[in-house]
């Protein structure tokens, strides 16, 4: 056992014989007598081998099991809160290309127009219990917005700026009983004062008591000196039914606003006003009937670029000629 | 003998069929090599370079071994008969198995690539000899302390002498 030179030429031995098995078997290839050797050693080794594996298998699956746990909750929590995020994003698109849409409507308005507008967006609406039809828009003095402006939206004429913050301003809506404005029809040219009345259709008083009014007749705002508060040719809303006063000599006619109030967000304040009269340009394609085609003036409709400075339209804009100018009441 | 024989299957089918399959990043934890230190270090080196090549030649023709036969019979048996001196030479503590494990480890890796190496193999060059080389021997010497004293303890209690008919 301890006799190293005998140990040494075992080892030798074993050794060689180790080199011999290994050229035999590269040298043989397929067919060397290792490979006869190898078949009986996966015969003998096989089964055992697979018997062990299914043995242990259990067990190996008990401890990944544990293992993965710790990473399943937090795969899981994660994924949970990916589906809530993109449910999200979801949702707001669907809110997003609404305002893309009220935003090309508006944007349409104001090309057609001319105008040249300040988008703003409501974030906050007053309370109908106040008796006062208002809303706050994220636009202010730093924005160029002040007082006695108009608010448009793709619809139409949503309102005028009463109030203005740095930050933020006051519309009072055109529903507001205390909101007046000078309109004309779009197809007679006939005009008149629209007055807000709260949640009930606003309600015009035409100058002519002979005019001839019919339901459907469309009405456009016509402008004030400086084109404060209102600016001209913006779409106020369309007669559904027309009432001869006894007694006075002007007819009353109830007006339904193009604007839905209740679902305002984005406005466009109009911080420039047009060189010339839009007339009803602006007004949308009645229902079978061909509008004119409008006049687009891309150079005045850029709105989100407007700067400050531009909002001081009254400086150098010049106020429509030709046209009645009337203050507010 | 039969002992000696049992443990290399058992060591052979427990490596291939459990330590392998742990999915261990790097190598696989070298059970046949911690059995041959534990019986060479009980028997001597004669027994452990016998030992050692049965061993290695179980290695080389049980199942998944796609290599030339006698590779790991060489290394093994150089890892008995170098394990067998090492033990018959110096005294023995609690630390020695594990020292002969580590060095017998890196030597191991070192040489079967190396025998590869002169019969045309070179894919050690291309899997990282050293990560294998470092993973192999942090994981034989964390099995050695169990499982070394435990073999030699089993050799002495049940094969004291191994009748080997050709020493």
């Amino acid at each position: 056992m301890r006799d190293t030179r005998r140990s040494r030429m075992i080892l030798v031995l074993l050794l060689a014989i180790s080199f011999a098995l290994i050229t035999v078997d590269i040298r043989g290839g397929r067919n060397s007598p290792v490979s006869h050797v190898r078949d009986w050693a996966s015969a003998v080794f096989g089964p055992a081998e697979e018997a062990t594996a299914d043995a242990v298998d259990p067990i190996g699956r008990a401890i990944d099991a544990v293992r993965d746990a710790g990473s399943h909750e937090d795969e899981k929590k994660k994924l949970q809160q990916e589906n809530a995020r993109l449910r999200q994003e979801l949702e707001n698109i669907e809110l997003d290309r609404n305002r893309v849409a009220e935003l090309d409507r508006l944007l349409r308005v104001a090309a057609v127009g001319q105008y040249k507008i300040k988008p703003a967006r409501v974030v906050a609406v007053g309370a109908a219990q106040s008796f006062s039809w208002t809303v706050t828009i994220d636009a202010g003095s730093g924005d160029g917005i002040k007082p006695d402006m108009t608010v448009v939206n793709g619809e139409g004429l949503v309102g005028r700026v009463t109030s203005v913050g740095p930050m933020t301003a006051t519309v009072l809506l055109a529903t507001d009983p205390g909101f007046s404005v000078g309109s004309r029809m779009a197809g007679s040219m006939e005009i008149g004062i629209t007055t807000g009345q709260g949640d009930r259709p606003m309600k015009l008083s035409l100058l002519n008591g002979q005019a001839q009014v019919k339901t459907g007749d469309r009405l456009v705002t016509f402008g004030s000196q400086g084109g404060r508060p209102f600016v001209p040719g913006v779409p106020v809303g369309e007669v559904t039914e027309i009432r001869a006063t006894p007694g006075a000599l002007t007819k009353t006619v109830e007006v339904k606003p193009f604007v839905k109030f209740t679902s305002l967000d984005t406005v466009g304040v109009v911080v420039e006003p047009p060189r010339t009269d839009p007339r009803d340009a602006v007004l949308p394609p009645a229902p079978g009937q061909q509008q004119p085609p409008a006049p687009v003036a891309p150079a005045a409709a850029t709105p989100a670029t407007t700067p400050p400075a531009s909002g001081k339209p009254q400086a150098n804009g010049r106020p429509p000629k030709n046209e009645p100018t009337t203050g507010r009441d | 003998m039969l002992y000696a024989a049992v443990l290399i299957v058992v060591g052979l089918v427990l490596q291939v069929s459990v330590l392998a399959r742990l999915g261990l990043p790097g190598a696989v934890p070298d059970l046949l090599l911690l059995v041959v230190v534990g019986m060479a270090m009980t028997y001597g080196p004669t027994a452990g370079c016998v030992i050692g090549f049965a061993a290695g030649l179980c290695a080389d023709l049980a199942p998944p071994a796609d290599h030339a036969a006698g590779r790991y019979a060489f290394v093994l048996c150089v890892a008995g008969y170098a394990a067998g001196l090492f033990a018959s030479r110096n005294r023995q503590s609690a630390l020695t198995p594990i020292l002969v494990v580590v060095v017998l480890a890196a030597l191991t890796t070192v040489l079967y690539a190396g025998v590869g190496a002169l019969v045309g193999d070179t894919a050690a060059r291309d899997v990282g000899l050293g990560h294998l080389m470092v993973t192999s021997v942090v994981y034989d010497a964390v099995l050695a302390p169990f499982v070394v004293p435990l073999v030699m303890a089993g050799a002495r209690r049940t094969d004291p002498q191994p009748m080997l008919p050709i020493i």
